[in-house]
């Protein structure tokens, strides 16, 4: 099978599970979102109060166990680490602060394309020309340094965080919250939501699938490799969605499950989940695979995405159906600001260090 | 005698940048580029194959060395 095919096929992978886990009970267009499911997981743990977005999503358990246990059987599975964590927190941070003024991740941004939600279209302008400004770093050198290798436990944190979760999940102590109306009351049995996260984890591990890698490749490099994969989760999600959930198919701007249609605030929305997306080389899901493979920088992003997660809906930035909030507005302007700010002082700082690095002859 | 671009413990997708850059500016050069991830090897050669080169990976423990030669 050749390159493109089987990115396109683990692509599909991913977009008919995402239509499988709507049928079978998750939220509107809702199947697989990597952020929106970092953020329940978040009210889950009590970070957030908003109650109707609160539960221990098993698909992020399923995905982090179904990289881990793949990467741990192919000897992918390795400490790294060290290169900028607390840029990586931050840049984490506000993504997801881009992502709830949107309502979802580039994964579900695909997936409510691929049911219908033109709003998405307008997130996806969004998203390129964020993963376009980035590019123009990238271009000019921008770099978080490199990582080196960290003691060996480490790489067994996060695993073992989602074991915690698991653990949570099943015997539901007092301390965790479970929302019983809204997104959050909303889920496809737990066997089922942890096997087929699993499978997409899996997926994900193998093919290397990034929403952002794929774009900025195409800018970049010229080479379309990981936009099959994109297109792949576009047309079987679509295909998954016509057959399974016809009546829910609503092609338009309106009345879009769990979105709203202010353009101009998803288009901005994305533009910052993209730049961050780009700046920290790896879109959420991508993040979220890493750091299941012992990348503890990954796992430093994730955090700060759960950290965002948490002020974005404690600080009343996150959007709803209603609209976006005045102060989710103000949070994606100053996401932006922050994201070029720093994004240009990298590259002015490792100007003057590059000639320290670099091509050397042997 | 190659140039060697050390790439090792840069993320994704500076690897393949360095790469590019090397080759852009002096396109029958040999190159050997060290990383240290698989997603580095398989981004590299799939974008030095594309340009026409040559690509060899040795594996060396944790460690790939990539000969990309015209």
């Amino acid at each position: 099978m050749s390159g493109k095919r089987k990115m396109f096929f683990y692509g599909g992978i991913i977009g008919l599970i995402g239509a499988i886990l709507m049928k079978l009970g998750n939220p509107g267009n809702m199947g697989l979102c990597i952020a929106c499911f970092w953020r329940d997981i978040a009210g889950a743990l009590g970070l957030h109060r908003a109650e109707v977005v609160q539960y221990i999503r098993p698909e992020i358990i399923g995905i982090i166990f179904g990289a881990f246990g793949i990467s741990y059987v192919t000897g992918e599975f390795k400490a790294k680490g060290g290169s900028s964590p607390i840029v990586r927190f931050i840049l984490g941070f506000f993504l997801m602060i881009g992502a709830l003024v949107f309502l979802g991740c580039p994964l579900r941004m695909i997936l409510r394309l691929a049911n219908g939600d033109l709003n998405a279209l307008i997130g996806l302008a969004g998203y390129v020309t964020g993963i376009f400004i980035g590019v123009q770093f990238l271009k000019k050198g921008y770099t978080l340094g490199r990582s080196i290798e960290q003691t060996n436990i480490s790489k067994y944190i996060f695993p073992i965080f989602a074991l915690v979760l698991l653990i949570f999940l099943i015997i539901k102590p007092s301390f965790i919250l479970f929302s019983t109306e809204g997104p959050g009351s909303m889920g496809a049995p737990v066997i089922i939501s942890l096997i087929l996260g699993a499978v997409v984890g899996v997926a994900l591990q193998r093919s290397r699938i990034c929403t952002a890698g794929g774009f900025r490749d195409a800018i970049l490099i010229k080479d379309t490799h990981f936009l099959w994969g994109i297109l792949g989760i576009f047309v079987f999600a679509l295909a998954g969605n016509l057959v399974l959930n016809f009546s829910k198919f609503n092609l338009g701007f309106v009345d879009q499950p769990i979105a709203h249609n202010d353009f101009i605030w998803n288009f901005l929305g994305m533009t910052l989940v993209g730049l961050c997306s780009i700046l920290l080389g790896g879109c959420p899901i991508r993040q979220t695979i890493l750091a299941s493979q012992g990348d503890t920088d990954a796992a430093i992003t994730v955090f700060g995405l759960i950290i965002g997660a948490a002020f974005a809906h404690n600080f009343g930035l996150a959007a709803s159906a209603n609209g976006v909030p005045q102060n989710g507005k103000i949070a994606v302007i100053i996401g932006i600001l922050f994201a070029l700010s720093l994004a240009y002082g990298v590259i002015s700082s490792s100007k003057k260090n590059s000639n320290k690095e670099g091509v050397k002859n042997a | 005698m190659p140039n060697i671009i050390d790439a090792r413990g840069r993320s994704c997708p500076e690897p393949v940048i360095m790469t590019k850059n090397a080759l852009d500016s002096n396109p029958n050069t040999s190159l050997k580029v060290l990383v240290d991830t698989n997603v580095a090897v398989e981004n590299i050669k799939r974008f030095a194959s594309s340009k026409g080169y040559n690509v060899r990976v040795n594996k060396n423990n944790d460690e790939f060395q990539i000969q990309i030669s015209k």
